[in-house]
């Protein structure tokens, strides 16, 4: 009896350890983004304004406008499920978080879900203000002097923002405001990978902040993965 | 009573005059051909008002000591025949005084203001913006592209709006953070602002002129001292303007033209 009750139990908790091991083994995207043509020559940004900025870059941080890898890839570019994801019931507890550190935003692009919570942080010794020039969500434009508590924030509609410093003109990044869960930006090898997509057809949108939007539909069945790559056509100013 | 307030001023005229005269919180070093007459006109000015200053405190003490304790029962009475006379000598004290100045400094400000940049000097465009200053050189084809206000994106640094893919002349312009500058060589600055009202001001070039948008100001000068020198904006123009600043690096021809190849790579 005792034997039986000890092997019963042992078969629940199997049960129930591969029940949540295969509850997310859906398909899995991946691929690579690339350009082809020439790129924008990335410039050089002089910080001599702000000492402090300066001091913390040995070499002089260059522009960001496409930020390209080994093999004509591409560094931060969003990719996202557009249309077909399942809808999502609320949106991430964990914060998305922005740093701003040597007068340069951390990370370029920060992808991020509606009604997620926004942190910008000043890791700097000198006042920065975050002006995202947002058009569809509400604008503002905080100061955030060194030392004070993360800047919470956040957005209700799907948006790409760009990201400005007044006090320091050439800090500039991006915030990708989505609706999915399902989202990547591409590492600094140009690749991304979107996993635990559940069955069905998809539209799969790569946006990169200088060249543009592209799409690709993508059909997943089971918890196979498949490659989709994109290929943008580089500009050279 | 009287009497200590009397003294009491004239030491007061005094103290205040002797910063002034011993220099103690003087300009800096003047690095520019014509700062020199600036300064001049500065020292009259101080001269002049000083002078002003320090015999009115005097009188006005004397008149305190002399009679501010005159308990005799007279009434303060009017000058004979009212206080027109005298005003009327004050109006013409005080407007010859400041027309002497203007005469005395008309080629100070002729030289800044009216003469125009010599002909061999190097132009570069100065843009004022909430809250930093952009500097633009010609490049090897001696010519500025036009600027094209919907084309500014701070993310690849174009921030005066050039359009190098539909304008050749744009392409070499070259964008700095600093103004970077040779000694000795005349320069043609030309101000715009890209917002509101700024101001351009280097104590040592004894230059200080605002920025107003709209208008594209001219301004000239030669720096005569290599070194680095810091450009403030003293118009208040938003939150960043504590921080609106940027520097003048005046360099050798050779180092100069080495920058410049730098910058054009």
């Amino acid at each position: 009896m005792r034997i039986q009750q000890i092997f019963l139990a042992a078969v629940a908790v199997l049960a129930a350890a591969t029940m949540s091991a295969g509850a997310p083994s859906g398909g899995t995207v991946t691929g690579k983004v690339t350009y082809t043509g020439t790129p924008a020559k990335a410039k050089a940004i002089d910080m001599s304004k702000e000492p402090s900025c300066a001091a913390q870059h040995s070499t002089p941080q260059m522009t960001e406008t496409a930020v390209t890898g080994p093999g004509n890839t591409l560094e931060n570019v969003v990719i996202y499920i557009s249309e077909g994801a399942p809808a999502e019931s609320s949106a991430p507890s964990s914060p998305a978080t922005f740093d701003q550190k040597g007068c340069h935003y951390a990370p370029h692009v920060l992808a991020f879900q509606v009604n997620q919570e926004l942190k910008v942080t000043n890791s700097d010794q000198t006042s920065h203000n975050i002006h995202p020039l947002a058009k569809v969500n509400r604008e503002w434009n905080k100061s955030q002097p060194p030392g004070t508590p993360p800047l919470s924030e956040k957005y209700d509609k799907p948006e790409f923002i760009s990201v400005k410093c007044n006090i320091h003109p050439w800090m500039h990044g991006y915030f990708a405001v989505l609706t999915t869960s399902h989202y990547a930006v591409s590492d600094a090898n140009g690749e991304f990978k979107l996993p635990n997509l559940p069955p069905g057809k998809y539209t799969l949108t790569a946006w990169q902040e200088s060249y543009g939007t592209q799409t690709q539909e993508v059909t997943i069945s089971g918890g196979e993965t498949k490659t989709v790559n994109f290929a943008f056509t580089a500009k050279p100013y | 009573m009287g009497k200590l307030l009397a003294v009491a001023l004239v030491l007061i005229a005094i103290i205040s005059a002797v910063p002034i005269l011993m220099h103690t919180w003087w300009m800096p070093e003047d690095i520019s051909t014509h700062g020199h007459m600036i300064d001049h006109q500065m020292s009259e000015t101080m001269a002049e008002a000083g002078i002003a200053f320090v015999a009115a405190q005097i009188v006005l003490a004397a008149f305190i000591g002399m009679f501010g304790d005159k308990k005799d029962g007279r009434k303060a009475t009017h000058l004979p025949g009212g206080a027109k006379a005298v005003v009327i000598a004050a109006f013409l004290l005080v407007g010859t005084e400041v027309l002497a100045l203007g005469v005395f400094g008309r080629d100070a400000w002729a030289e800044v203001y009216f003469k125009p940049a010599a002909s061999d000097a190097m132009p570069i465009q100065v843009q004022a913006e909430q809250f930093a200053f952009y500097f633009r050189y010609t490049g090897p084809d001696g010519k500025f592209g036009a600027l094209h206000p919907d084309k500014i994106d701070e993310g690849s640094q174009n921030f005066f709006g050039l359009d190098p893919a539909n304008d050749v002349e744009s392409r070499d312009d070259i964008v700095a953070a600093s103004l970077v500058i040779p000694v000795n060589k005349p320069i043609s600055l030309m101000m715009h602002a890209k917002d509101v009202g700024h101001s351009f001001y280097v104590r040592e070039l004894r230059i200080q002129q605002d920025f107003v948008p709209g208008l594209d100001i001219p301004m000239h000068f030669t720096a005569t001292k290599i070194g680095k020198y810091e450009i403030v904006c003293t118009q208040l123009c938003g939150l960043g303007h504590y921080n609106m600043r940027a520097y003048l690096e005046v360099k050798s021809q050779e180092d100069f033209d080495q920058w410049l190849k730098q910058q054009s790579q």
